[in-house]
């Protein structure tokens, strides 16, 4: 037997569920720290022309929608199903999460164009999780459904991966 | 089939469909909308995304 360098793959899906603090990190106290609690993820819509990308940090009002039975900050991202991650080789692995429902937003006007859906951290001080974006849309009293990947180490929503 | 619209519920039967979709790498989406004498009274849209972003590789340092 040989040993192989590499970052271990129970270390990705750890990430995601904050297991590790390999710095002073500053963050908003859950429950408890033997009995903690999932934190909150919303889903915020952005016009076509705003400036969501890699660079934003937090969850931000400006380029939001705005319309009927649209609420400032989105809408709670059902997340039943906790990161996970597997190996695909002895050196690569991937870490990954997929919200558990599709993202509605129900009987909504939203008239000017939007294009974007930032996934933030509602509990953590509105912190950036990722941002997806997709054909700009419309909608008129009608429903905006966003239905999620399948949850796979190659499909899921947020993947971390060594190589 | 009843719609909600900008008019309040109305049937179907009174009102113009039209449908379409977007399907490439990134997502799959579809849309409906409702026309009720030339006037827009209902537009949802389907989107299934099918990509997450892009990420870079873990790697660790040799030694």
């Amino acid at each position: 037997m040989a040993n192989t360098q590499t970052m271990v793959t129970s270390f990705l899906g750890e990430l995601m569920l904050g297991q590790h603090q390999l710095g002073a990190s500053t963050i908003v106290s859950r429950t408890s720290l033997t009995a903690p609690t999932t934190d909150t993820v919303k889903a915020a819509l952005y016009l076509a022309s705003a400036t969501i990308n890699a660079a934003t940090t937090v969850y931000t009002t400006t380029g939001e929608v705005t319309g009927t039975n649209y609420t400032a900050g989105g809408v709670t991202v059902t997340n039943a199903t906790a990161p996970t991650s597997t190996n695909s080789s002895s050196t690569a692995g991937v870490g990954y999460w997929t919200p558990s429902a599709s993202i509605v937003y129900t009987t909504v006007t939203l008239a000017t164009s939007f294009d974007c859906v930032l996934i933030y951290n509602s509990t953590q001080s509105n912190k950036a999780i990722s941002v997806h974006t997709f054909t700009a849309q419309t909608i008129t009293a009608g429903t905006l459904t966003l239905t999620m990947p399948s949850n796979t180490t190659t499909t899921a929503l947020l993947r971390l991966a060594t190589t | 089939m009843i719609v909600t619209t900008t008019k309040g519920d109305m049937d179907d039967s009174q009102l113009e469909k039209r449908e379409g979709t977007v399907d490439n790498e990134n997502e799959l989406t579809s849309w409906v909308e409702y026309w009720l004498d030339g006037e827009l009274v209902h537009r949802s849209a389907h989107v299934t995304l099918k990509k997450m972003p892009g990420f870079a590789g873990a790697e660790v340092a040799t030694f």
